[in-house]
């Protein structure tokens, strides 16, 4: 078992009454597995993927529950020992791919981040690296876009960036936070089936967070749909979409805009 | 398109540049020994011998004009150096970190800042006597609340933006974050509060020699032959107009330099 979340539960301390945003979240990953977590905004899907990474360490914050990675609880482990994973052993994508990158440091040098901090390649080794893991996330030319800076790409450029400098390190779990929310239709299909590509190939987990149904549908094998801190309804995509239990997960299916006469999502 | 010209970084250059480079000479060559007393040229007109004249010891302005400029420079590097660097760790470890350390640092910072600079540098130099790098220890600490401010909030800024994220999330440690992710990332607005600190330095050490407790005789600065120069104000103007101009010109091409590169970054 990759990754192992046992009644996670986070709460917010900000205010004079604690405020509880995810409630007994519960997931299993097998490694090669495609998780989609849907939901809408401010159901605390974000919130457990945050946690699981190890990336929520605010002081005014608790979290219960149990978030085993690969055995190691990212949850109250050390910041050494969760540095340790983070960028080698999982990576993450943001939803924004316009500000996810460094606006000063050229391409090359942000893919290679990991590898600096990870490995001790030479640097024609990390600079090889770097070239390969760019033409795997399929980028047109990628010794010209090694030594461009973030403005010069488009926002699908930048996001296959992100995706090829979380994949240089060959994690095993990528954490996919809406990733293709800002991209328009046709990219969006592509980075989806770039995903799908690095899973089956490299035999990687990914945790596929997102708001639209059709691209959850299309990628993942397995659901959890989030609402207001609780997971209402999770299983196989095809139980889960075509016999939804949960009323909220009936209203959102049905929220799908139709084309008449194809049927379905 | 048509091409719009930037005035200012242009003129802000060429001022700069010719100031830098008058100082340079002077580290060489200057026409006169600007500390040799010439008595039969006490307030000598401005001629073709003396470009400037002469002051009341008969010493020549050009040349004490030339080594001034270097003296008022060097001063007010220093301090914006050492602002600047003192300024970037304070405010990247506070505006990073946040929390107990930020409170007490910045209330620290805000008690300094209360204080006018001069004051502030007044006391100095009362404890540790005048001087070229008395002042600029004392100017240096009353520059770096200023630094300190801007960095901090800079950091601020950046510290929840999605590329740090991403940075931390690729197993960097918060020191690399904060040098190597966060601190290019504030250069636009660092090197403009740079500039302006620049002349605020220049007219605080002008201001701290004409008082006399800054660089000290035989030592020629801008503020210094001012302040030899206002008995004779009335007598010999010029004595007074030639170093007051160069200070005009300092400060105006740093402060063109400034406005012209905020222009360009603006776009």
């Amino acid at each position: 078992m990759l990754l192992e979340v046992k009644n996670l539960q986070i709460a917010f301390h900000d205010h004079s009454l604690p405020e509880t945003v995810v409630h007994d979240f519960n997931l299993t990953m097998e490694a090669g597995e495609i998780v989609g977590i849907v939901g809408e905004s401010g159901s605390g899907k974000s919130m457990s993927a945050m946690a699981i990474a190890g990336l929520l360490s605010r002081h005014d914050m608790t979290k219960e529950g149990k978030c085993l990675f690969q055995g190691v609880d990212t949850l109250r482990c050390s910041r050494q020992e969760l540095r340790k994973l983070q960028g080698n052993e999982m990576g993450i994508i943001f939803q924004e791919p316009m500000t996810s990158l460094n606006p000063l440091k050229k391409i090359g040098w942000q893919v290679e981040e990991s590898l600096r901090l990870h490995t001790d390649l030479g640097k024609t080794e990390r600079k090889e690296r770097a070239l390969q893991a760019l033409a795997e996330a399929e980028l047109p030319n990628p010794e010209r876009v090694y030594s461009l800076y973030p403005h010069n790409l488009s926002g699908g450029m930048r996001q296959r960036v992100m995706i090829a400098a979380a994949m240089i390190a060959r994690p095993k779990l990528l954490i996919a936070d809406e990733p293709t929310t800002s991209l328009d239709v046709t990219i969006q299909a592509q980075i989806v089936k770039l995903l799908q590509k690095f899973s089956r190939e490299k035999g990687m987990a990914v945790l596929f967070i997102s708001h639209d149904l059709s691209l959850v549908r299309q990628l993942c094998g397995r659901v959890l749909v989030m609402q207001k801190g609780y997971v209402v309804e999770q299983g196989d995509m095809e139980t889960v979409f075509e016999h939804p239990v949960h009323p909220y997960t009936q209203k959102l299916l049905a929220a799908i805009p139709k084309i008449p006469g194809q049927g379905g999502v | 398109m048509k091409k719009k010209y930037n005035y200012n970084l242009m003129t802000g250059g060429i001022l700069t540049v010719t100031m830098l480079l008058l100082i340079l000479i002077s580290v060489f060559y200057v026409p006169y020994d600007p500390d040799k007393m010439d008595s039969t040229a006490k307030l000598a007109k401005a001629s073709f011998h003396h470009i400037m004249g002469c002051d009341q010891f008969g010493r020549d302005i050009f040349s004490r004009v030339m080594k001034g400029c270097g003296n008022t420079f060097f001063v007010a590097a220093g301090t914006v150096w050492m602002g600047t660097v003192f300024g970037i760790l304070i405010g990247s470890f506070t505006g990073y970190y946040g929390g107990i350390l930020d409170e007490v640092l910045m209330r620290i910072n805000d008690t300094i800042f209360a204080f006018p600079s001069i004051l502030l540098a007044l006391v100095f130099v009362s404890l540790l006597g005048g001087g070229k790098y008395q002042i600029i220890l004392a100017l240096g600490i009353a520059f770096i609340p200023s630094f300190a401010r801007i960095v901090r909030s800079e950091f601020i800024r950046c510290r929840e933006l999605d590329y740090v994220k991403s940075a931390r999330l690729s197993g960097a440690g918060s020191l690399r974050i904060m040098f190597v992710h966060i601190l290019p990332n504030t250069r636009n607005v660092l090197f403009s509060a740079i500039l302006i600190g620049f002349n605020n330095a220049v007219l605080a050490e002008s201001g701290m020699s004409f008082l006399g407790i800054g660089v000290q005789p035989p030592e020629a600065s801008l503020g210094r032959m001012m302040s030899e120069a206002q008995t004779y104000l009335l007598t010999r103007p010029s004595m007074a107009l030639f170093p007051g101009l160069m200070i005009l010109w300092m400060v105006l091409g740093f402060a063109l330099l400034g406005e012209g590169i905020s222009e360009r970054q603006a776009g």
